[in-house]
């Protein structure tokens, strides 16, 4: 759009949600900056499209307060809040053209006839749906009609953009197609955006911050590299991922050394965030491309291979030590088959050990 | 060697067509229809026969001599009571009650309906619960108590208390019909005109009624021939100046001066007959589906 951008950052301050007896979120904090690109990760019955939907004023909060760009718009209706949606099943106007349905909302809004068009001619062609203005959304391919659904809340103007799922109903190729039309709208308008899904590797791709959500809370928040490399626990560890992180159960031993009944691993080069008790009994997760071939070394961990899945661009060896499973992403050279004994190094600083109740040690 | 691939035609015995099971239901079908066209057919001749014929009691024969005197006399001057105008009189009247109780019961309904589905205000449920408690309540029970309440209010014997009355007991039926339809559609089209800024009226007509067309020719056919048949909630409401056609029939066929013109009253039974006739022959598909949508007017 030819106007400066406009951008808000949202604030979110103990915020609570309950439908009847059932708490669908408890006093939450967020803030999401200007401009950031904000990713709401968890599994289905978390309670982030809930927090989605209080964020555009669609659904009331009991108690807590919703400020945007500055504002406090906890008790505004959505469309005084600045705010564009986009939603998983589009949510087109089915008897309404496709300009019909990008111009409905400023029309409502009062905005003239000819700016209207402006806009809408502006959208369409951002987004490549010129050609499709004088259609019916029922005559649109699933991926045209996410794409006009962006449209509509593209026209608005907003400071803020929210995603309720919107690719879940995709395709894997056009899912992968709009995920990255979505980060170049990003980088573009430099609006916020604040976009809900249940799949890592889209949270992953497109977000400056994930928020890692689980009942009815925030897990962890932080940037995807965080979140991949350090997560806080052992829910973000197995939730972001694929294949997931594999555990490993022992304990801490004199001089930091993990130990279980197979194996023993010194733990000098892992940053503890408190100093551990010996004897204390923990969970070490290692991702399967943080495992490396280690041949002739004396130290090496043996591990007996199960299955071999090629992946095209590497392999995933679904090893066991002793009872133990490990999932190894090797080279897609490597001459590995079930039965053999691969010997094993781990990388001690990428390592994650988490306490008996899952947290981060 | 050869190669194997699938057959070119199909094998084995062609299915039969006619089953014993078939023909039993062909022949069961046959002998309702015979049932119910029986009396239309025997109508239809009388009412065509001069009532000379009509006296030789041959009541199967075909008109010797067809004529339309009958439906003349039947549509301007039969007598119903005192004054000898015919029902053509009543068929205006039930034009004049039916339009504005069609119209406004399906907007009520379908406002209420939306509102329900969509706003979910505090209370819906109980309120919906009410409603379809009430509507299971013969009507009835309401009628003396309705009578008083109108002749206080005074739109006793009035068009407007009779639309009245045609609208509150339309109400369950157009309710349930409005909100079922409206809540089979996803709710994030009601978010996205929200965040839109459409407002109550502006969703309920831009967005949702443009939806509802097949279920508002639903509604229409069911209250159509629903207020047309209606005799009693006409009778007590609509005052002598407006009774409708069914109560005019009533009144011809009952009104008699001698020998019974049985021609005439045939004649005008049919002309009454006539409306949810052709509602039914038009609309057939769409008379089912909205029996199916589970409105069965009580």
């Amino acid at each position: 759009m030819n106007q400066a951008p406009n951008r808000s950052s949202v604030s979110l301050r103990g915020v609570e949600i309950a439908y009847g007896p059932v708490r669908v979120l408890d006093r939450l904090d967020l803030e999401v900056a200007q401009s950031e690109f904000l990713v709401l990760l968890g599994p289905s019955g978390c309670g982030k499209s809930t927090l989605l939907n209080a964020i555009a004023g669609l659904t009331e909060v009991d108690s807590g307060e919703i400020w945007i760009g500055g504002r406090n718009v906890t008790w505004e209706e959505p469309k005084d809040r600045g705010i564009a949606m986009v939603f998983q099943s589009y949510a087109l106007y089915p008897r309404m053209s496709v300009r019909k349905n990008m111009s409905f909302g400023l029309e409502v809004s009062g905005m003239k006839r000819p700016d209207v068009q402006r806009r809408v001619t502006e959208a369409a062609a951002i987004l490549q749906i010129t050609e499709l203005l004088d259609r019916k959304p029922s005559e649109l391919s699933g991926g045209q009609r996410q794409r006009v659904a962006i449209g509509r809340a593209l026209v608005r103007d907003a400071g803020v953009f929210l995603f309720d799922e919107p690719l879940s109903n995709l395709d894997a190729q056009l899912r992968a197609e709009l995920r990255t039309e979505i980060k170049r709208l990003h980088a573009r308008l430099g609006a916020t955006m604040i976009f809900v899904t249940h799949d890592q590797i889209e949270a992953l791709t497109l977000a400056d911050r994930i928020a890692v959500m689980r009942d009815r809370r925030i897990q962890q928040l932080g940037t995807p590299h965080d979140v991949y490399m350090r997560p806080a626990n052992k829910f973000v560890a197995t939730f972001v991922g694929s294949p997931a992180m594999s555990f490993l159960s022992g304990h801490i031993t004199e001089g930091r050394v993990f130990e279980t009944s197979t194996l023993r691993l010194d733990l000098s080069g892992y940053a503890f965030t408190a100093p551990p008790s010996v004897g204390m009994p923990v969970d070490l997760g290692i991702r399967p491309e943080h495992v490396v071939l280690a041949p002739g070394e004396a130290a090496a961990i043996p591990a007996r291979v199960e299955l071999v899945e090629p992946m095209g661009s590497d392999l995933l060896a679904w090893t066991r030590i002793g009872e133990a499973a490990l999932t190894v992403r090797l080279s897609a050279e490597t001459p590995v088959a079930p039965g053999d004994i691969l010997p094993l190094m781990f990388s001690t600083r990428r390592l994650n050990l988490f306490d008996a109740q899952g947290e981060r040690l | 060697m050869s190669t194997p691939r699938a057959s070119r035609h199909p094998s084995g015995r062609r299915p039969k067509r006619l089953s014993p099971s078939r023909v039993g239901l062909y022949a069961f079908l046959l002998i309702t229809a015979l049932f119910f066209l029986t009396p239309l057919y025997v109508m239809l001749v009388t009412s065509l026969k001069p009532m000379a014929e009509i006296r030789l009691g041959n009541i199967m024969s075909l008109p010797a001599a067809p004529t339309l005197d009958a439906w003349t006399t039947a549509w301007s001057r039969a007598c119903t009571g005192l004054s000898c105008n015919g029902i053509s009189a009543g068929f205006w009247n039930s034009i004049r009650i039916l339009v504005p109780s069609v119209i406004v019961s399906i907007m009520v309904g379908a406002t209420t309906g939306y509102a329900m589905s969509f706003w979910r205000p505090r209370g819906a449920k109980l309120l919906f619960a009410a409603l379809m408690v009430v509507a299971f309540i013969p009507y009835q029970v309401f009628i003396y108590p309705l009578v008083r309440i109108f002749s206080q209010v005074g739109i006793a014997n009035s068009l407007a208390g009779i639309v009245l009355v045609h609208t509150v007991f339309g109400l369950p039926t157009m309710t349930l019909l409005f909100r079922n339809h409206f809540a089979s559609l996803p709710l994030e089209l009601f978010k996205a005109a929200r965040v839109d800024g459409a407002g109550f009226w502006r969703i309920f007509l831009q967005i949702m009624m443009p939806m509802a067309v097949p279920i508002a020719v639903v509604a229409v056919i069911l209250q159509v021939t629903g207020i047309w048949n209606d005799f009693i909630l006409g009778l007590v409401f609509a005052g002598r100046d407006n009774l409708p056609m069914t109560v005019q029939l009533n009144n011809v066929v009952n009104t008699t001066q001698g020998e019974r013109t049985y021609n005439v009253d045939m004649a005008a039974t049919l002309l009454t007959a006539l409306v949810p006739l052709c509602v039914y022959f038009v609309s057939g598909r769409w008379f089912v589906r909205g029996i199916a949508a589970g409105a069965v007017k009580g």
